[in-house]
């Protein structure tokens, strides 16, 4: 009996040792393979930068009260220069402030839509694909197909010009767009997995259908959906851009980069800098994205 | 009669699976992949079902498993008929009867580790109490050979000897007396093979279990299987011990398979069959040729063969074969001179 | 007996550039191969039997390995420092590769005459224009070669309308389109069924013999090296244990991992199954100094660990990579 308790005790001792032991070597390997392209390196600098930028603006931003209903009529219109950076726009707004701001609006977006988004369709195309050509993936699919159906931004404008025009209302439409994406990847991976011995294995030992969705099947059609996301997070932000881009995103004086670039289009080419900025930073913003989207990949692939 | 009912632990009779793969003017094409499989399994043996790829043997395990239903016949364990999916079986006919598939990179979830593994069939067919099943897992990973900290590791970082052990552990885990083993060792090296092969059959004595053991391997099945069955699409050809088998093979396919089997040793290169060499491929099972399925490959092919599909004789006492040569001789069984002349034809 | 030697690697090392530095995957192969000669190399999965065939035709993935040591001649020049334009010559003109597995080694959207005709192609345009026709001809003279039924319509058909066994002969017919010097058949039968296996086997042998061809069999079966072979290399954790003919071999091993590997295989004339090898192929990320063998051997001894042992002469053709054998 001691010699039992024994025995359990060091495995348990064993096991907490090498938990931490086990987890380093595994972030250390998932980073070799993440950094194995260079590129992926300066994504995920990117991306750094632009969270803690948008985390930390009120701390950062050297004109905080810009953000919002703001009038300075000396400053309007100044170039960039060394008291406001990127330049003010015709009421005296510093845009490099501006800039920071949306991206707050930008991230919380991608966030909000992607967590919705994600799970919905994942769940949706994870049942579609246990139960392959039976009616229950017949009926998910086909409505997903629907959805996929309509040009993704002309449902978004629909559904956002239905509702009130508001950083809420964007999001619901992005979501609505959004989902059939990951029914349709979770649904091939799903119904490969499915086939795979292990699930049949579950399956004649008398596991529960729970048991196999949630345990067998789902971890292993994980990592494309996660690759799907991080190179998702870009695209979300486009649409929203474009939402934003027609008024029908998050609403003056709150600061947008759709919303900007429209708005600096105007002053085009006296103001340059008004459209140009907002414009970069959308443009490095999804670089950053997809850089690190494909790092992840790279790092999901190769670590199998 | 009744002591021999007693003495199988499964019988499979008249077994057949078609698969509906389309439709032809004619009316649906099926995959005929089991056609009337007639077995039986005694306790404690080891039977061995031989055959090459597209052969059905691994259909047969999959529909005495419950992944498929048969199209007919009747698969009796311990005498109850369990001819039907597993989701419609009792949970104590799933917790007897256990498979070990071919490729043990595919049957072990990577996504999990080992303890989780093989906690599931302790979850499901006993009432363990979460403290002890902890020390169950040590003791069943003991039985084949793997240290404690197995429990902590996941299938992809371990090598492909050890994951085939981790799922011969889970299929013992529910302790059951019926083993399926389709292929276990086809993926792995002879070295490791070797250690599977005689740790499994070291269980079986501890364990009382009974195999089926499904492979293309003859020479593995000499030293393994105590019966042989030999198939060839769909249908068995020759059931023997697999003493006689090696010495006194009878069917001309039984034969090639022999011919056929890359030896090391001058005691081996002398059981082979010199006269058959391995001709022509196993045709689609979409198409079966009439008559006798191998009358396109044989090299003993007499008239009728291509005609009529022959019976299962029993030459000798538990020797059985599927032949027309020796239908023919079944029939002049009163002249036993004959006999002798037809064999040495053979040999 | 002794031909003119045709290929000829010295102490080759390759290394794999994976996470937490170079796995040492090959250390210190040698292995020769003589004009018309038929070698078989023996070893289990992870040995590094691929890994040297592809060195010798510079396939490896490209960025990802390191030679840090080692010579491979062929025909007298180290293939180690052609050029690219004479690698690409070596590979359509001298050697050729047969693969493991003829379901992915056959391009499925083009027929098999076009792909016969474009290993022909490139074989051969460097000396003289070869026409449509010609390349038509001598493609459905090799597919006759490897007895494929009606070559004609083989010669339209598409890899998909053919089974296996058939597929292998296809890639053999690739193979022996244009003349080569040497074949590299990297497990040619291990796919297929045993009958068919046997069948792709006899069918190499009569076409080596008849065309002189030197070929290098690639093998994890020691009774396919037996049939096939006129030598065997016995290959272990990225090192040749031991070399011999098969009598020689099969009668005689000394090297405790070929015997080890002997006993383990099944025979048909029953006997049982010994208990195999304990252990498994090191970590090639760290290996154990000196020889790659001494963790999983019975009579190891302090030496073993110093450094690797190296091949030695016990016999004529027996060459063994072990200290016992010095003793």
């Amino acid at each position: 009996m001691d010699n039992k308790e024994f025995r359990i005790a060091t495995i348990e001792k064993s096991r907490e040792e090498g938990k931490w032991h086990r987890f380093w070597d595994m972030i250390s390997r998932h980073w070799y393979h993440f950094s194995y392209n260079k590129l992926s390196i300066l994504g995920i600098s990117i991306v750094v930068l632009v969270i803690l930028l948008a985390i930390l603006a009120p701390c950062i931003a050297p004109y905080p009260a810009h953000a919002g209903p703001f009038v300075d009529f000396i400053n309007a219109g100044q170039p960039p220069g060394v008291k406001y950076w990127l330049g003010t726009d015709p009421i005296g707004r510093d845009i490099f402030t501006r800039i920071i701001f949306a991206f707050r609006g930008a991230l919380v977006m991608s966030i909000v839509v992607l967590a919705i988004a994600v799970p919905v369709g994942s769940l949706l195309g994870l049942i579609a694909g246990f139960y392959y050509k039976t009616i229950i993936d017949t009926i998910i699919m086909r409505i997903s197909d629907v959805f996929l159906s309509i040009p993704p931004l002309v449902l978004a404008l629909s559904v956002a010009a239905v509702l009130k025009p508001n950083l809420m209302n964007s999001m619901i439409a992005l979501t609505v767009m959004w989902w059939p994406w990951y029914t349709r990847l979770v649904y091939g991976m799903a119904s490969s997995v499915s086939n795979e011995y292990f699930v049949i294995a579950a399956d004649l030992t008398g596991a529960s259908k729970f048991h196999i969705l949630f345990r067998e099947i789902l971890p292993n059609c994980l990592s494309p959906v996660f690759t799907k996301m991080a190179l998702d997070v870009g695209w979300v932000i486009i649409f929203s851009a474009s939402l934003s881009f027609v008024g029908l995103g998050e609403q003056p004086p709150t600061p947008a980069l759709g919303q900007m670039v429209s708005d600096g289009a105007k002053y085009l080419p006296e103001l340059w800098w008004m459209c140009i900025f907002p414009a970069l930073a959308i443009i490095v913003m999804i670089l950053g994205f997809n850089l690190f989207g494909d790092g992840i990949r790279d790092m999901l692939q190769s670590s199998r | 009669m009744k002591q021999v009912i007693n003495n199988e632990i499964l019988k499979i009779e008249k077994l057949k699976k078609y698969f509906h793969v389309g439709k032809d003017k004619q009316g649906p094409i099926y995959v005929r992949a089991v056609d009337g499989v007639t077995l039986n399994i005694k306790y404690g043996e080891t039977l061995g079902l031989v055959g090459e790829s597209g052969s059905g043997k691994s259909t047969i395990a999959y529909t005495v498993v419950g992944m498929y239903r048969p199209t007919s016949g009747q698969i009796l364990f311990k005498g109850k008929n369990i001819g039907m999916e597993a989701s419609r079986r009792s949970l104590s006919s799933k917790k007897e009867i256990q498979i070990v598939f071919q490729d043990p990179g595919s049957s072990l979830n990577p996504r999990q580790t080992i303890e989780q593994i093989l906690a599931l069939p302790f979850r499901i067919h006993t009432q363990v109490p979460k403290k002890q099943l902890r020390e169950k897992m040590v003791k069943l990973l003991e039985k084949v050979e793997l240290s404690p900290d197995y429990l902590y590791k996941s299938p992809p970082s371990i090598g492909g000897g050890e994951k085939q052990m981790v799922a011969i552990a889970r299929a013992m885990a529910s302790n059951p007396s019926l083993i399926l083993l389709d292929e276990p060792t086809s993926a792995l090296d002879v070295s490791v093979q070797a250690k599977i092969i005689n740790k499994l059959i070291d269980l079986q004595k501890e364990m009382n279990l009974t195999y089926l053991f499904i492979t293309h391997d003859l020479s593995l099945m000499r030293n393994v299987a105590n019966r042989i069955a030999i198939m060839y699409l769909g249908k068995i050809c020759e059931v023997a011990e697999s003493v006689t088998f090696f010495e006194k093979p009878l069917h001309p396919y039984t034969q090639m398979l022999i011919s056929s089997v890359p030896v090391i040793s001058e005691e081996e290169e002398k059981l082979k069959p010199k006269k058959v060499i391995s001709i022509g491929e196993i045709p689609s099972p979409v198409n079966i040729p009439s008559g006798c399925s191998f009358h396109l490959r044989c090299p003993y092919k007499i008239p009728i063969c291509s005609k009529v599909d022959p019976e299962m004789i029993e030459f000798s006492p538990g020797h059985i074969v599927r032949c027309h040569l020796f239908a023919k001789l079944e029939n002049k069984k009163q002249q036993r001179s004959d006999l002798y002349e037809e064999e040495s034809v053979i040999y | 007996m002794d031909n003119k030697i045709l290929l000829e690697i010295k102490n080759l090392h390759v290394w794999y550039k994976v996470y937490g530095g170079y796995s040492k995957v090959l250390q210190g192969v040698n292995f020769l191969v003589r004009e018309g000669e038929r070698v078989g190399l023996v070893g289990e999965a992870g040995c590094g039997k691929t890994t040297t065939m592809k060195s010798i035709l510079q396939i490896l993935p490209p960025g990802d390995f390191h030679i840090p040591r080692g010579q491979i001649f062929y025909k007298g020049q180290d293939v180690l420092k052609m050029s690219f334009k004479e690698i690409q010559r070596l590979r359509s003109r001298e050697i050729a590769m047969i693969f493991q597995d003829p379901t992915t080694a056959l391009n499925p959207v083009f027929t098999i005459g076009n792909q016969i005709g474009d290993v022909i192609k490139y074989s051969t345009a460097f000396e003289e224009n070869v026409y449509k026709e010609k390349i038509k001809i001598q493609s459905i003279k090799a597919i006759k070669e490897v007895y494929l039924p009606d070559p004609e319509r083989i010669h339209i058909n598409y890899p998909f309308q053919l089974s296996g066994g058939m597929r292998q002969r296809v890639c053999i017919a690739m193979a022996i389109s244009s003349p080569r010097n040497l074949i590299i058949a990297d497990e040619p039968g291990t796919s297929l069924d045993v009958t068919i296996q046997d069948q792709i086997h006899r069918l190499l042998n009569k076409i080596v013999e008849k065309r002189n061809t030197a070929i290098i069999l690639i093998t994890h079966s020691l009774g396919v090296a037996k049939e096939m072979a006129d030598r065997i290399y016995v290959m272990y954790a990225g090192t040749i244990v031991e070399t011999a003919t098969p009598e020689v071999l099969f009668k005689n091993p000394v090297h405790p991992y070929t015997k080890g590997l002997l006993a383990s295989v099944p025979k048909i004339s029953g006997g049982g199954i010994a208990k195999g090898i304990p252990g498994k192929i090191p970590d090639y990320l760290n290996p154990p100094s000196g020889c790659r063998f001494q963790l999983r051997c019975e009579q190891e001894s302090p030496i073993c660990s110093e450094k690797p042992p190296q091949l030695f002469e016990i016999e004529k053709n027996h060459l063994v990579a072990c200290y016992l054998t010095k003793r």
